[in-house]
């Protein structure tokens, strides 16, 4: 029996897709004035495994193409062979080609080897000394694989390779699954039925196989029974197919069938020993592996080994306290009744944090979808004469697996857009005396309730005026209409708008952001724009966090328990009297190292009984947002812990200081405080403590 | 009664659904609920308190992971409030607002029957001056001898503090 390899085709794709993706990167972060060997050596060794995965699997066209690959780098590694910027894009341009060649194995579809093979001319005359030429698309003459009208395929087994476990059956359906084939069987050494050993082969068969199929494909079936079978493959020609028109009008008294193949058992083949012709229209000349791709298309998350080890954790400790209650139940009293009410509340809560940990699995950092900006970047700023520093933060931000997936591609059109209507050119920038390379900002974080993502740029900002008498053109306004900026701005989001003077392949044709806006509120966010002229625009896209989940601190204020994001935090102190002054009223403020700070006494502003009034009882966690500092006094730090965090909104509404909360250990809810909130809270109490004063 | 029993004979439980009310006790009197509006009824159990929440709103807890607002029926309608113990039970419904739905508890003194009460047995309730409480009242319906209060829970919890935040 031939082992099924597309069971592991799957797993190939993803990691060579996972290597090129480290290619990639790598390729990006490689400077050609100071090559650090690490990175050339990790290049090296993806492009290497993509080469041997390949191989194994047989998909020869990428093991060849990656070969070429190989062997540059290999160069490369050696120092025989500097890096120039011109290898790199070809390199780049290497990695889209194996990434495409790898998406059209997986999706069963065609591939565009004209591209693959331009690409590898340009390597091979690098290779060979030449100059990097202009890449001449439709260059063919050397195409990797010769195309041919099909193949003849003798194929004799030898009598015991029924017994090595291979069918020939088997065989000759895979070889129908690429494409037309006509199959002759040849029954001579059939013996008569005493002398039949119903174990062995005595079949052969004449094969024709129709269409333009790689021959690695038709060599792959064979694989596993080259040396159990006399073999012959030869590519088909006019006069092949002649002399098989004579062979096929002979074949007198032989019963021809057509056979669906995969529905013929092996022993009626064997034991009729007839003539098959096994003619299937349907079937496409892609090499159809049907089974690789019912396996691709199941999604698949990479779960971090912590966040198993948690479910591992928690499962045991699950199992430690079902065992608890049983033995309990073994010599029950009623004096055991504490302790059953114990371990119940302990299996409850062990099935909640399972619960919770299972969500998390879903959670992706957003640099997921963050990682392919900076090629994408690198190819436009390229394309459109652009200089770019791409930054990002906040990539460790977690999103659930689908909105990270819903959100992709709103992203890169964003991006797009900022690096072709925002940036730009030099020259221009160089005018306007601006720093050459313009800056795009990617940065995530969570705020007030909800994730928070910013693209943001450095460049000519939204014209306003070209947005209205677009808008006016178009007719979406009236010329008389006074329009505040946001509601200008607004109008890009319509659909059909755009004030790109030409249409580009990269943006311009107006289909586009009205998509943005409509993706991202059917995931119930918001998008945003805010644009100084001549400074540059951001872009805010406001996601609500249901599902995101953050690190928290837990805190004690009188009987009431609160979350404050740990990432907010910067550090948590005693409280000394002497350092605190009260200013204006009532706005106490804490000298710390040259700085003052604004205290706020938690239990004032949500109106809760604290266990003392004096600030020297209590603890101040000091918090930062809006890149503001305040003191949040409270009564005790409690535990910190990953928490889940639940909209109070579905059921309920905002409050003012709170972006959401969660459900704790033992069941109970804790609210989850919202800094930046309580940072304009402070600030507009003052100014109220002040008016009132004034007033 | 018996009038009643006749018609949920004739038709089975399930019939008209839309009629059958849950009636509580709240400080001697008895009110009614839609019957399809009820999610479940639970004991009381203790909350966490939202901050700067309205005296009526309790706080919120968590059902099954959501976090549901508990909305205490005899602070709402300014009665004397009453020390909750085991017997206090909490009527969690789901509340209409336009195309949005959401779940939230009501506290009330005790859970009593289930009644069907036809469209035609419901009386408007009399005007009893500019007292705004009665807007939350759908009607007032006379089943056995007894004056049920039909409330219309939609505006009761979303108006007052909900108003017009969203």
């Amino acid at each position: 029996m031939t082992i099924d390899l597309s069971q592991f085709h799957s797993t190939f794709f993803e990691e060579s897709l996972e290597g090129l993706d480290a290619m990639e990167s790598n390729l990006l972060n490689l400077d050609i004035n100071d090559n650090d060997p690490d990175i050339i050596n990790s290049i090296f060794r993806a492009a290497h495994s993509i080469k041997g995965g390949s191989g194994t699997f047989g998909f020869i066209a990428i093991t060849e193409f990656t070969h070429v690959q190989e062997t540059l780098l290999d160069q490369i590694r050696s120092s025989e062979r500097e890096v120039t910027q011109d290898i790199i894009n070809i390199l780049l341009e290497s990695v889209d080609c194996v990434r495409d060649m790898l998406l059209s194995e997986k999706d069963n579809r065609e591939c565009d080897f004209d591209q693959a093979s331009s690409v590898r001319v340009q390597m091979e005359n690098v290779l060979n000394g030449h100059a990097v030429p202009e890449v001449e698309l439709n260059d063919s003459e050397d195409i990797p694989e010769v195309s041919v009208e099909g193949w003849r395929i003798n194929f004799a087994p030898h009598l015991h390779m029924i017994k090595t476990g291979n069918d020939p059956v088997r065989i000759l359906r895979e070889l129908s699954s690429l494409g037309l084939m006509e199959v002759q069987v040849n029954t001579e050494k059939l013996p008569a039925l005493p002398q039949y050993d119903p174990e062995s082969c005595y079949l052969s068969w004449n094969i024709e196989l129709f269409g333009d199929i790689q021959e690695g494909y038709v060599r792959e079936i064979f694989d596993w029974v080259e040396d159990d079978c006399d073999l012959t493959i030869s590519p088909l020609s006019q006069v092949d197919e002649k002399l098989e028109d004579v062979v096929a009008a002979k074949g007198d008294g032989e019963v021809k069938q057509i056979l669906d193949t995969t529905e013929v058992p092996v022993k009626e083949q064997v034991v009729n020993g007839k003539k098959q012709r096994a003619v299937d229209p349907d079937q496409e000349v892609v090499p159809d592996k049907k089974h690789a791709n019912s396996v691709a298309e199941c999604s698949s998350i990479r779960v971090s080994t912590e966040k198993v080890d948690e479910l591992i954790n928690l499962v045991g400790e699950l199992v430690i306290t079902q065992s608890m209650i049983g033995e309990l139940g073994k010599d029950f009293s009623a004096s055991k009744i504490e302790n059953m009410m114990d371990g119940l509340s302990q299996l409850e809560r062990h099935t909640r944090e399972l619960q919770e940990s299972v969500m998390r699995i879903r959670m992706l950092p957003i640099s997921f979808s963050f990682n392919r900006f900076p090629r994408l970047v690198h190819d436009l700023g390229s394309k459109l004469g652009k200089k770019v520093e791409l930054k990002m933060s906040g990539e460790n931000t977690e999103l659930d697996k689908t909105v990270l997936e819903k959100i992709s591609d709103p992203l890169v059109h964003l991006v797009r857009n900022s690096l072709d209507h925002g940036l730009e050119t030099p020259e221009i920038r160089t005018a306007s005396g601006k720093p050459e390379k313009g800056v795009l900002l990617l940065n995530a974080f969570h705020k007030g309730g909800s994730i928070i993502i910013e693209i943001s740029d450095d460049g000519a900002g939204l014209n306003k005026e070209k947005i209205r008498n677009k808008a006016i053109q178009s007719g979406l306004i009236g010329d008389e209409d006074n329009l505040s900026d946001e509601k200008i701005y607004d109008l890009i989001f319509q659909p059909g708008f755009s004030t790109a003077d030409e249409v580009s392949d990269v943006s311009g044709r107006g289909v586009g952001m009205d998509v943005v806006r409509k993706n991202i509120r059917e995931l119930g966010g918001a998008v945003e724009i805010a644009s100084t002229p001549g400074e540059g625009s951001i872009i805010t896209i406001k996601l609500p966090l249901t599902l995101a989940i953050l690190d928290g601190q837990l805190v004690r204020v009188g009987s009431e328990t609160y979350i404050i994001p740990l990432i907010s935090i910067i550090e948590s102190l005693q409280a000394q009297e002497k350092n605190i002054k009260t200013i204006v009223d009532n706005a106490e403020v804490y000298r710390q190292r040259d700085e003052y700070i604004h205290i706020v006494r938690l239990h004032e502003t949500f109106n809760i009984k604290p266990d003392s009034q004096s600030i020297n009882d209590g603890l101040i966690v000091m918090v930062e947002g809006e890149g503001k500092k305040i003191g949040l006094l409270v009564d005790e730090l409690l535990g910190q812990q990953q928490v889940v965090i639940k909209s109070l909104e579905t059921n309920y509404k905002r409050i003012d200081g709170v972006s959401g909360a969660t459900i704790l250990g033992n069941g109970t809810v804790a609210i989850i405080l919202d800094v930046p909130g309580l940072v304009a809270m402070s600030r507009s109490e003052i100014i109220n403590d002040n008016n009132n004063k004034v007033a | 009664m018996a009038e009643q029993q006749e018609s949920q004979n004739e038709y089975g439980m399930s019939t008209d659904v839309d009629n059958q009310y849950l009636t509580f006790i709240l400080a001697n009197e008895e009110y009614a609920i839609e019957i399809l509006r009820v999610q479940e009824i639970r004991c009381w159990q203790s909350v966490t308190t939202l901050p700067n929440a309205r005296d009526y709103i309790k706080g919120v807890i968590n059902i099954r992971g959501t976090i549901v607002p508990i909305v205490d029926l005899r602070m709402r309608f300014n009665m004397e409030s009453m020390e909750y113990g085991p017997m206090t039970v909490v009527i969690v419904v789901k509340v209409l607002e336009e195309n949005r739905e959401r779940v939230m508890g009501i506290v009330v003194d005790g859970v009593s029957d289930t009644h069907e009460i036809p469209q035609e047995n419901i009386k408007p309730a009399p005007d009893v001056g500019d007292k705004t409480d009665i807007q939350f009242i759908n009607g007032l319906a006379t089943v056995n001898e007894s004056m049920l209060i039909l409330l219309d829970i939609d505006k009761l919890l979303i108006s007052g503090e909900l108003n017009g935040i969203i």
